[in-house]
């Protein structure tokens, strides 16, 4: 016997949701594609000294902005005379429960005991299941979290199976599953059936959670440097991070600050496989996340993301697993900061595009993670060994996911790749191209992929072609 | 091996089998099965490995196979790797110059 079924998830999911968020996504929605993105993002129950508000009372936000003296100092020896941009790194490891995602939990869970739901729960094999844990802890509501975890050899990643501890520390529920998309249907029917709220990370009022991280870092900047960073750089995967983010530099006034996304390259390996599962190192902040989610935000667990990164992102930018180790490696022994390599993604970029920005510019990097057992890159690369993954020196270039780990032999050939913005607008488009496009359709898609509309025509032709 | 009413535990159960996954997964996770885990007490007197209801953190009551008693936590820092003494001497003699100590 099964434990549910899922066709009959299948069909009552819309009102299992609804149920579930406490929010009516129909009231955002209009004829065509589309749907009213502001207003959803502006009608959700706060504005934006609610969630600073919320958030201080909880030991939340108001991160130390740390120069890294010593790793741009280590950038600038790989970079032409007068270039070099000051590194700095908004110290998320700070908040409660070790990352920005207490930002995210932080509102949900205002949000549902607001509503007085008894419980609430998460699908996260990420840091965000320790956040609502913590978070809900602190309110005295009861948490389920969900996490994919095993392959069918019953091994776990270190860093899923400490995230589990860590929520487990904080009196969750956690729900260890084998590899596989199902998890959505575990998730819908403990929904269901606990009639507990859902913590999604794709709510409005999560992202609007980040808007605060990206507002600390413009204001703080300002006041410390007297401008704006040149360029911000985030950790993308799902998307919120990103999105929140870039909303709140806005926010600040900092129109001119460029927003710059980056993945760790997971190229080639199946985020639903079973063999696939245990040959990455990286558990979040992958591409296997970023694109799909830049491509189809709306693939989420709510009706409408409010995580739309593609609105958003100037330039996005990959790195490879040995790299983000490298340089989680230098943050320790440089600057005294012992943090969790996947926070850490962003930090790579940056070392590498610092070194072709002028010495008076700034790049921030706008997260970083807590770290522990498991969590770590020498538990994280003997477990690659352990599964066969050939550790070895070289050109990250030289990187096959899920064949080998390639860790730089100087920082000097720590390399980001590009990933062409072009073509992910283009696969964007492809889910629409076949649907007769209204004009509040084109309006819709202009500020989902932030271009213009002529932007827009020419893309939708080479679609066609 | 009998375990008392009340014995913290993790019990495992199936939820879908080989042929019930869903149609989006790649073939070989469509090969096995899809499980979970759980932890919780044990509601009733219960074998090590046979079926038994437990009661959850959050109070619900789970039906699977005893896995485990007392569970522990098998993470750790991992063995020793060469490559990242190699990567600190690299990064330290890079910025403080070959004789650092």
């Amino acid at each position: 016997m099964s434990e549910y079924n899922i066709q009959d998830l299948n069909d009552r999911k819309q009102e299992i949701i609804k149920k579930s968020v406490g929010l009516d996504y129909s009231a955002y929605e209009y004829d065509g594609i589309g749907f009213d993105y502001e207003k959803m993002m502006n009608t959700a129950g706060y504005d934006f000294d609610d969630v600073r508000n919320i958030q201080q009372s909880q030991m939340v936000g108001d991160t130390p902005l740390i120069e890294l003296k010593n790793i741009t100092r280590y950038a600038r020896k790989f970079a032409s005379k007068g270039y070099g941009a000051r590194i700095l790194l908004k110290d998320e490891a700070s908040n409660l429960s070790g990352s920005f995602k207490a930002r995210r939990a932080a509102m949900s869970i205002h949000k549902a005991k607001k509503l007085g739901y008894e419980g609430v729960i998460a699908a996260t094999s990420g840091n965000y299941g320790a956040a609502v844990a913590a978070l809900a802890a602190k309110h005295g509501l009861k948490c389920i979290i969900v996490q994919e975890c095993f392959d069918s050899n019953n091994l776990a990643q270190p860093e899923i199976l400490e995230k589990a501890r860590a929520c487990e520390a904080y009196g969750a529920e956690v729900i260890q599953l084998s590899v596989g998309p199902e998890l959505f249907y575990t998730f819908l029917d403990l929904l269901d059936k606990t009639g507990y709220f859902n913590a999604s990370l794709y709510s409005p009022y999560g992202v609007m959670g980040i808007e605060t991280l990206g507002y600390e870092i413009a204001t703080e900047t300002k006041e410390r440097f007297d401008k704006f960073p040149e360029v911000v750089i985030c950790t993308n995967a799902g998307g919120g991070n990103l999105t929140g983010t870039a909303r709140g530099i806005l926010r600040a006034g900092a129109a001119d600050t460029s927003i710059y996304g980056a993945s760790v390259n997971l190229q080639g390996l199946h985020m639903a496989s079973d063999n696939d599962f245990n040959r990455k190192s990286f558990t979040t902040g992958h591409t296997g996340f970023g694109i799909p989610f830049a491509v189809n935000p709306d693939r989420s667990d709510v009706p409408r993301s409010a995580a739309r990164p593609m609105r958003y992102i100037d330039k996005y930018f990959t790195v490879n697993q040995g790299s983000v180790f490298f340089i989680t490696e230098a943050l320790a022994v440089l600057e005294g900061l012992e943090r969790g390599p996947a926070g850490n993604t962003s930090l790579a970029a940056a070392f590498k595009l610092a070194q072709s920005m002028k010495e008076d510019e700034i790049i921030v990097v706008q997260e970083s993670e807590y770290t522990g057992a498991g969590k770590h890159h020498q538990p994280q690369l003997s477990f690659a060994k352990k599964n066969n993954i050939d550790v070895t020196f070289g050109l990250p270039a030289k990187e096959v996911p899920g064949n080998n780990i390639v860790l730089p032999r100087s920082a000097k050939e720590i390399s980001v790749e590009e990933i062409d913005l072009h073509r992910v607008r283009l696969s964007y488009l492809k889910r629409v191209a076949d649907k007769a496009l209204a004009e509040q359709d084109i309006d819709f898609l202009t500020q989902e992929l932030n271009i213009t509309r002529e932007k827009l025509h020419q893309l939708i032709e080479e679609v066609h072609s | 091996m009998i375990l008392n009413e009340g014995t913290f535990v993790r019990v495992r159960k199936h939820l879908l089998k080989q042929g019930e996954r869903s149609e989006a997964v790649p073939e070989d996770t469509a090969q096995v099965p899809f499980k979970s885990w759980i932890k919780g007490r044990l509601l009733e007197e219960a074998e090590l490995y046979e079926s038994a209801s437990i009661v959850t953190a959050t109070g619900r009551v789970v039906k699977g196979t005893v896995k485990e008693v007392h569970p522990k936590y098998r993470h750790d820092y991992g063995n020793y790797v060469e490559e990242i003494q190699k990567m600190r001497e690299t990064i330290l003699s890079e910025v403080w110059g070959e004789n650092n100590e």
